[in-house]
């Protein structure tokens, strides 16, 4: 038996499915396949995950992390402090084990001894010759450090109760049609629960039982929903440039297309994916396709929004649909090319010189990334807009559960206000840019639908309601009027902001996107606290009405943001008048997933300052 | 001197023009009833004598010889001068001025939508060689089905007469600043990046650029025409490489194209050993007369060739240059289907909610 180094003073934890297990690994060992192979197992057993990737920009060598919480009540935002880690890189070991709480529980390769320093009086060790016993099992080099992996994944799934079956069908599926890979991978999961139940006593307190609360859900990423989302959407033109983390976007819209898109008749494509020489050349290969009547996006990060600007501000002021995925990430510049930030609101609802003002959708989740991404093509040619969907690395490129993704096959796509060629002959004078309805929006004509009627040129100059060009002030502004209305008009069609009301009291919060995950548990234990606060997720920008009202029904509201320098607070107050008193900001600018812990903690500071100077809100 | 270099027929005797319906020779109607007015764009704006005014005529009379539907052309631009030019020609066409060197991209995403309209993209030596430079080149690589004019003068003129990256070393700008750095030659450029269609002209030579416009609408695939169009105001000074002076007195054609639309193949002929015949997609041709060097366009290698020795005498190049008539477009590379994209609507894209539940049964 192996040596098993627990001190007498541990207290193990005793948590049944309500813990967080990391992973701590080398990039490019592999590692990835089996960590989500736990954690879909865990997704099977019907009990409420979260996983996060937190990852290098790196290819192979650098530390990665798989963070897996896992929670019974549905609390799916990341947990501070680590239940078990499974500390598979020695570059990072002793912090590793360190984070990890008292009468947690440590994982590690015993092939090599753990030096002293690294031992802990208050954690449990559950050390297993990971590396002793591949050079036995198995024979290739690769087979050997790859199923290193495999072999921890069957050890935790004796230590936490994982059911094996669950875990033998998963790897069935992942290597359906590489059948040659099932048996071995099994293999190393025998191998891992083996040498486990063998060793120690499994499974310990900290473990899993069966549950329901998965029933009817899905576990996806936010980008394969968003890519899907496009298909379904009818997009046909996808113009890009690689940058993580946006890549998976257009990953996934690829992989859809070659499934669903390729005509039965002739094997043909009804679709043109085109990897452009930068962003630049990506969104006006969009403009151009959008321009011309196709349903075309570009997916792109902070860097590519940069470059974006100036294309922006033409496919605005021109008027012309596009749909654009910004998959955040943390910035300035480089910035954390790998990790998450809601930090381009307002380079991104300003974008480009000039006066300017673009449609933002906020998904939450992976089912609203398909929902948003499909009905951003809806929008954005009935407002003649560019519509940019706000997603984030966090909720792109992490799986997550939720809803199953929905479609309702009795809707049309909206293509908005084009005339026909029918319906230009019965136009005295089409006017491009011409108001006729009020609303702010007029009507396109894509080139080439009639001999003589319909042709404009469409210029990012100023032009008149004819699109011809005029350097004339008072037309100019009247033009930049209608854009307003426009905007105004646009509204209409964006997805209204979600209200809970608790109670009827003077305490609010709003948010956005990705901070939606920790809301729920915030509510819960500021809830314990006497604390009842209603609360508003934002979905859209230009806000609704619904949205100042909020804030005019509650004397205080916490606008809970990830980025430095209150972007959202900062939109609220330039378009909803809302005073700044009205307003305290609660910020996590770390590049990881805020927590509720955070959010809390932050609120009962803040009522506790507030008490001590008297301005509590009742 | 210019009809000493340029004997064969003129534009106004081309042979497949119907005979005129009217007797003012501005009236004649085309083939499809059309006459040169309804090619016509707004007045331009650009100085006079300008070179690029050339170039939209040519574009209108190339278009009304051809018998092009003015609504099937869709005219695509960046900013400056140059850019201006579609709004002076094909009034009918939707046109779309886009931003400073940028035009390839816009020009791509349309052609993508549609691939049913001809696409003229128009653009100068600032526009595509310097701050577009790199969209220019992977237009180029991408094999986008159009026509692609660079009025190419040398200079900045909207913003006062800087130098321009085609501006020839040693040439001066009026205000005398000199250029000290090598050209960037548009033609040679796409050449070796695979544009399957390359031409230079000059805008006074309509004789010789209305033919070459006509043949690279007609191409199918990247055809591109650096077209040397003076800067009257900026560049066209006794020692502007890019004036009126230099080009006339140097640009030498390294073949002369006469372009026979489809329809006129038939009752043209010409005479066996004397010219070269090649068909293009649409079934029209362009013949090509010898000239005294016996210029072969379909061998890139020898393109280049001619193009830089004639540099080295101070001489332009001009005339076809290159031209590989089977190569394919990025629709046929990437396999789209036949109809247009932007035609395709709810039934042929949306895979329905059956679709969807088993692609939700995989992520469960």
């Amino acid at each position: 038996m192996s040596e098993l180094i627990q001190s007498s003073k541990v207290t193990a934890l005793t948590k049944i499915n309500d813990f967080v297990v990391k992973f701590a690994n080398v990039n490019g060992s592999g590692s990835a396949s089996a960590n989500g192979l736990f954690a879909k197992a865990v997704f099977r057993m019907g009990i409420p995950i979260s996983p996060h990737n937190i990852f290098p920009s790196n290819i192979q060598g650098l530390p990665t992390w798989f963070e897996v919480r896992i929670n019974k009540n549905g609390y799916l935002g990341r947990r501070e402090g680590v239940d078990l880690i499974v500390a598979m890189n020695e570059q990072t070991i002793g912090k590793d084990i360190a984070s990890v709480v008292p009468g947690g529980y440590v994982l590690y390769d015993s092939s090599k001894t753990l030096s002293n320093e690294l031992l802990r009086d208050d954690v449990t060790y559950l050390p297993i010759p990971l590396k002793d016993i591949c050079l036995e099992e198995f024979e290739k080099p690769t087979q050997r450090q790859l199923f290193k992996n495999i072999v921890y994944v069957g050890a935790l799934s004796a230590f936490l109760n994982i059911d094996f079956k669950v875990l033998t069908e998963l790897v069935s599926d992942q290597f359906r049609g590489k059948e040659k890979l099932i048996l071995p991978n099994i293999h190393a999961l025998e191998i891992g629960h083996q040498y486990a139940s063998d060793n120690f006593e499994c499974p310990l307190n900290l473990r899993l039982e069966k549950s329901e609360e998965n029933k009817g859900k899905i576990l996806m990423d936010g980008n394969t929903a968003a890519g899907l989302g496009c298909v379904y959407g009818g997009a046909t033109v996808a113009a890009w440039y690689p940058l993580t983390p946006s890549t998976s976007v257009v990953d996934s819209f690829t992989k859809y297309c070659k499934r669903l898109r390729i005509d039965a008749g002739t094997g043909k494509k009804k679709y043109s994916i085109v990897q452009a020489e930068d962003e630049l050349s990506a969104i006006g290969i969009t403009i151009g396709a959008g321009w011309n009547g196709a349903r075309s996006f570009t997916a792109t990060s902070g860097p590519g929004i940069s470059l974006m600007q100036e294309f922006l501000g033409l496919a605005y002021f021109s008027e012309v649909p596009i749909v654009l995925f910004n998959i955040q990430r943390v910035g300035p510049s480089t910035g954390m090319p790998t990790r998450s930030q809601q930090g381009d609101l307002l380079c991104c609802a300003y974008a480009s010189h000039g006066d300017t003002k673009h449609v933002l959708l906020f998904p939450a989740n992976p089912s609203e990334c398909f929902e948003y991404a499909a009905s951003a093509f809806d929008i954005s040619d009935r407002i003649q807009s560019p519509v940019i969907v706000m997603s984030d690395l966090e909720l792109g490129m992490n799986e997550q559960i939720c809803d199953p993704l929905n479609w309702d096959d009795k809707s049309r796509y909206d293509r908005g206000k084009v005339l026909s060629a029918a319906q230009l002959e019965e136009i005295e004078k089409y006017g491009r840019y011409l108001d006729s309805d009020g609303d702010g929006i007029p009507y396109r004509t894509y080139p080439g639908t009639h001999p003589h009627k319909g042709s404009y040129f469409t210029r990012g100059s100023s032009h008149d309601s004819y699109a011809a060009y005029t350097e004339d002030g008072a037309v100019y502004a009247e033009v930049m009027d209608r854009l307003t209305l426009k905007m105004k008009t646009a509204v209409n069609y964006l997805p209204e902001p979600v209200f809970s009301e608790t109670s009827s009291n003077n305490l609010g919060l709003a948010f956005i996107g990705t901070t939606t995950s920790a809301i729920n548990e915030v509510i819960d234990s500021l809830a314990k606290k006497g604390i009842t606060p209603n609360t508003m997720r934002i979905r859209a920008f230009p806000f609704h009405d619904s949205v100042t009202e909020f804030f005019g029904a509650h004397e205080l509201v916490y606008v809970i943001e990830q980025n430095r320098d209150a972007q959202l607070k900062s939109l609220l107050k330039i378009e909803c008048n809302i005073h700044e008193e009205k307003m305290h900001s609660i910020l996590s600018y770390d590049g990881v997933l805020i927590t509720a812990q955070h959010v809390e903690k932050s609120i009962i500071n803040s009522m506790n300052d507030m008490n001590a100077s008297g301005e509590v809100p009742a | 001197m210019q009809a000493e270099k340029f004997p064969h027929k003129t534009a106004v005797t081309m042979s497949y023009i119907n005979k005129p319906k009217f007797k003012h020779p501005q009236m004649q109607t085309n083939d499809i009833g059309l006459t040169r007015r309804d090619y016509e764009g707004t007045l331009t704006t650009l100085c006079g004598g300008c070179g690029h005014d050339s170039i939209s005529s040519a574009i209108i009379q190339a278009a009304a010889e051809m018998s092009l539907e003015p609504h099937r052309v869709a005219k695509i631009s960046g900013i400056g001068c140059s850019s201006k030019i579609p709004s002076y020609f094909l009034s009918k066409a939707h046109g779309f001025n886009s931003v400073h060197g940028r035009m390839p991209s816009v020009a791509t995403g349309a052609n993508i939508a549609n691939k049913e309209l001809y696409y003229v993209g128009v653009s100068g030596d600032g526009d595509s060689a310097s701050i577009g430079l790199g969209q220019f080149c992977h237009i180029v690589r991408r094999r986008i089905n159009m026509l692609y004019i660079v009025a190419n003068n040398g200079t900045y003129g909207l913003t006062k007469g800087q130098l321009s990256a085609t501006a020839d070393l040693g040439s001066k700008t009026k205000s005398g600043e000199e250029s000290h750095f090598d050209n960037i030659d548009m033609a040679t450029l796409a050449i070796e990046l695979g544009a399957s269609f390359v031409a230079r002209s000059f805008s006074g030579d309509k004789k010789q650029l209305i033919p070459l416009l006509q043949a690279g609408l007609s191409h199918k695939g990247f055809a591109f025409i650096d077209v040397i169009s003076p800067c009257v105001t900026f560049n066209n000074t006794d020692f502007s490489t890019h004036g009126y002076k230099n080009t006339w007195e140097n640009h030498i054609a390294l073949s002369e194209v006469d372009f026979v639309p489809m329809r006129e193949e038939i009752t043209t002929s010409y005479a066996a050993g004397k010219d070269k015949e090649i068909t293009l997609h649409d079934g029209s041709a362009i013949h090509l007369h010898k000239t005294s060097n016996d210029y072969d366009p379909s061998d890139k290698e020898n393109a280049l060739h001619h193009i830089n020795a004639y540099k080295k005498q101070g001489k332009i190049a001009t005339g076809l240059l290159y031209i590989n008539q089977s190569m394919s477009d990025l629709h046929e590379l990437q396999e789209t289907v036949d109809r247009p994209l932007n035609s395709l609507g709810n039934q042929e894209l949306c895979p329905g909610s059956e679709t969807l539940n088993d692609i939700n049964n995989t992520f469960r």
